[in-house]
């Protein structure tokens, strides 16, 4: 008899408004956030968390695309956000609601735009660039120096092969990859030609027997402890690479540079499904991510660049001053960004890498 | 016969404790041709229906339809309009695995993966179980605490100790190279050896445990025989105990082989970036072509590749049972 006033209580809590405000359900890239902002949200807000990760897009798409994932917010990449708001999946963001978006950067806002427009369905979270991560002395000792900073420390066989025996990383990704193959050989990265797609496999053949493995985030600690030499990587993930090798000691030294033929640069949104439960809380925690000084706390923690641009001030300056994290203007103007794909492409991209990585 | 439908007792003792209702109950079911027997065998009939079947189902359906950007991301199977009913199958998704020479190469790949990890498996979980099952009943007890131990640690735990292992300056070379029996790492990690010790080590439980329990009942006297009719150990072996075990070894290369072949956590893991095993195929297609019908067309196929062999298997054993009967 207990057990049924119970759980009329809680039916009658859970269709009436006092539950709903009590909670929020996330889901995050892993190592996204800082240790406190949570903490912090909760104590300002009243709002409960509960806090899930993800470490690749693909599976927070395949529970978008599912349905009825009891998740308020995610913060998928802006080209994957792009196709599943095609699907329908997310709910437009009610930006009145948010007393915090003029904070937001109207440069990233117009780049972001052309991806989703008008900014209906994400707010830009973090910034990313793809570029690659190596150990100083062992690259140094082994290619010329005017190679440095090029991807042909990566893309010109006769380089890489010289690296091979300290260990040579991809990223396990064709959507990242391949638009960086094209844009070495001079083409456009977005490109959905075939015969572009056969021109960077072709390169990308020629340097495969020189890499150990296709991972997206072991390199993060092979970097660290010296097991590899040099990898393709996203900036804050060879940043953390480089914080962990200076705790660690052992004398390996860790850097990231986007190459001067241009680098990736890539938005995380936050974004609110259409079937959330709590999609208030939802902008609630958005309004309270856009407070200058809880972007800058997460950028300070995680080394990504956020959009909010009165949080300058109060990122630290190592990281402010920091190339990586917030590159400056000559190596901004050779960014490229990704769009989505059409889903025929996507199966001869998918097709092209098995071909790159098994010889299938 | 001891399963005596509960209508039909006659002892009133227990009977009277009963309600009536329940003896109504029964009593119509029996009517109507269920006995309490054919009621217990409908649990696990309606587990499997509702938790192997139907999703299979499920699958099966999916696979004839054809991808869309849309929640979820394929276009349904039949529609109404009109007062029609408009039913599209998409056999396309069967024909397309043809056209395109991966899928054949993994499915035959992740066949002989999963049968050379079988083989070693069976060498070295025979010999184990062998001697489990001949040591004192008090040791024996242990024995098979310890080949179950590891089970109470995370699968994905132990797959990722090996990394601890068999990387370049992991625990394996490290050693080897501080004797001075190497001066550079092996490459082991990420390699086929790699995923051959993966699924070995994780699939032995289930090779030892069936094999035992075959290998406890063999009959000693029967070796007992043997030597007295002059066979050395050897002969004994291969003329006695290998065949009277072969229901068990069957059985536990069945537990190896299924799961090994579709296996995707240890090739991803362990293996190398050319290690194609199908399960990784499966999951490019599921997640980077977000292709679910294709994804469900590999998945049965898959069914079918496996299924058939154990057929095959079924109608042998069966043979042989009729010829001994």
């Amino acid at each position: 008899m207990k057990l049924l006033a119970t759980t009329c209580t809680a039916l009658v809590l859970s269709t009436g408004s006092v539950w709903a405000e009590g909670e929020l359900n996330i889901y995050n890239w892993s190592d996204y956030i800082a240790e406190d902002t949570i903490e912090k949200f909760t104590a300002e807000t009243g709002i409960s968390v509960n806090y899930d990760v993800y470490d690749t897009n693909e599976v927070l798409e395949a529970k978008m695309l599912t349905g009825s994932s009891g998740y308020d917010l995610v913060v998928p990449s802006l080209e994957f956000m792009a196709r599943q708001a095609q699907a329908g999946v997310f709910a437009k963001i009610d930006k009145a609601a948010l007393s915090n978006y003029g904070n937001l950067d109207q440069d990233i806002l117009d780049i972001v735009a052309e991806n989703d427009p008008d900014n209906t369905f994400g707010v830009p979270y973090m910034m990313y660039s793809t570029g690659i991560g190596y150990d100083v002395d062992a690259v140094a000792s082994r290619i010329d120096a005017d190679k440095i900073g090029s991807w042909d420390m990566l893309f010109d066989p006769e380089t890489v092969a010289k690296l091979a025996d300290c260990g040579v990383a991809l990223l396990d990704s064709p959507t990242e990859i391949v638009p960086a193959a094209l844009n070495y050989l001079g083409l456009d990265p977005n490109s959905e030609d075939t015969g572009d797609l056969e021109k960077a496999t072709e390169l990308l053949l020629s340097v495969r027997p020189h890499v150990r493995y296709f991972h997206s985030s072991q390199y993060i600690n092979d970097l660290a402890n010296g097991d590899i030499c040099i990898s393709v990587g996203y900036s804050g993930d060879v940043l953390q690479a480089r914080a962990r090798a200076e705790e660690a000691g052992q004398g390996v030294k860790v850097a990231y540079i986007i190459p001067a033929e241009g680098g990736r640069v890539g938005f995380d949104m936050l974004a609110i499904p259409d079937d959330a439960p709590n999609p208030d809380n939802a902008l609630t925690f958005i309004n309270f991510f856009l407070q200058p000084r809880i972007s800058a706390d997460i950028t300070n923690f995680v080394f990504y660049a956020n959009p909010v641009t009165a949080a300058e001030e109060f990122v630290l300056d190592e990281v402010r001053n920091d190339p990586g994290i917030y590159p400056p203007a000559e190596i901004r103007a050779k960014f490229f960004s990704l769009k989505p794909h059409g889903s025929r492409y996507d199966r001869s991209l998918t097709r092209a890498w098995t071909t790159i990585k098994t010889g299938q | 016969m001891s399963a005596v439908p509960e209508s039909r007792s006659r002892k009133p003792g227990r009977n009277s404790a009963r309600a009536p209702g329940s003896r109504l109950i029964g009593a119509a079911l029996s009517r109507l041709g269920f006995s309490g027997r054919s009621l217990v065998i409908a649990i696990p009939g309606v587990w499997l229906l509702l938790f192997f079947l139907l999703p299979l189902l499920v699958v099966a359906k999916i696979s004839l339809s054809e991808a869309a950007i849309a929640r979820p991301p394929y276009l349904p199977l039949w529609e109404w309009s009109e007062g029609f009913l408009n039913v599209r199958l998409n056999l396309g998704n069967y024909l397309f695995l043809l056209d395109d020479p991966l899928y054949i190469a993994a499915y035959v790949e992740s066949v002989r993966i999963a049968a050379i990890s079988t083989l070693i498996t069976l060498m070295i979980g025979y010999p184990m179980a062998y001697l489990i099952a001949r040591s004192a009943p008090e040791t024996r007890n242990i024995l098979l605490m310890l080949v179950i131990l590891p089970f109470w640690t995370s699968f994905l735990l132990r797959v990722y100790a090996w990394i601890g292992f068999l990387k370049a300056n992991g625990i394996i070379n490290n050693f080897l190279m501080s004797l001075g029996i190497i001066n550079d790492p092996l490459v082991m990690l990420q390699t086929d050896f790699a995923v051959y010790v993966g699924i070995v080590y994780t699939y032995l439980p289930f090779m030892i445990l069936p094999l035992y329990a075959n290998l406890v009942k063999l009959d000693i006297s029967l070796f007992e025989a043997s030597a007295d009719l002059g066979a050395r150990p050897l002969t004994t072996f291969f003329t006695v105990t290998l065949p009277l075990s072969v229901n068990g070894i069957i059985a536990g290369c069945m537990l190896v082989f299924i799961p090994a072949v579709g296996e995707f956590v240890i090739p991803a893991l362990l293996g190398g970036p050319d290690t194609l095993m199908i399960g990784r195929v499966l999951w490019d297609e599921f997640f980077s072509n977000r292709d679910w019908p294709i994804a469900s067309a590999v998945a049965i196929v898959m069914l079918f590749v496996l299924l058939i062999p154990i057929m095959l298997l079924r109608r042998v054993q069966a043979a042989d049972e009729e010829v001994e009967g």
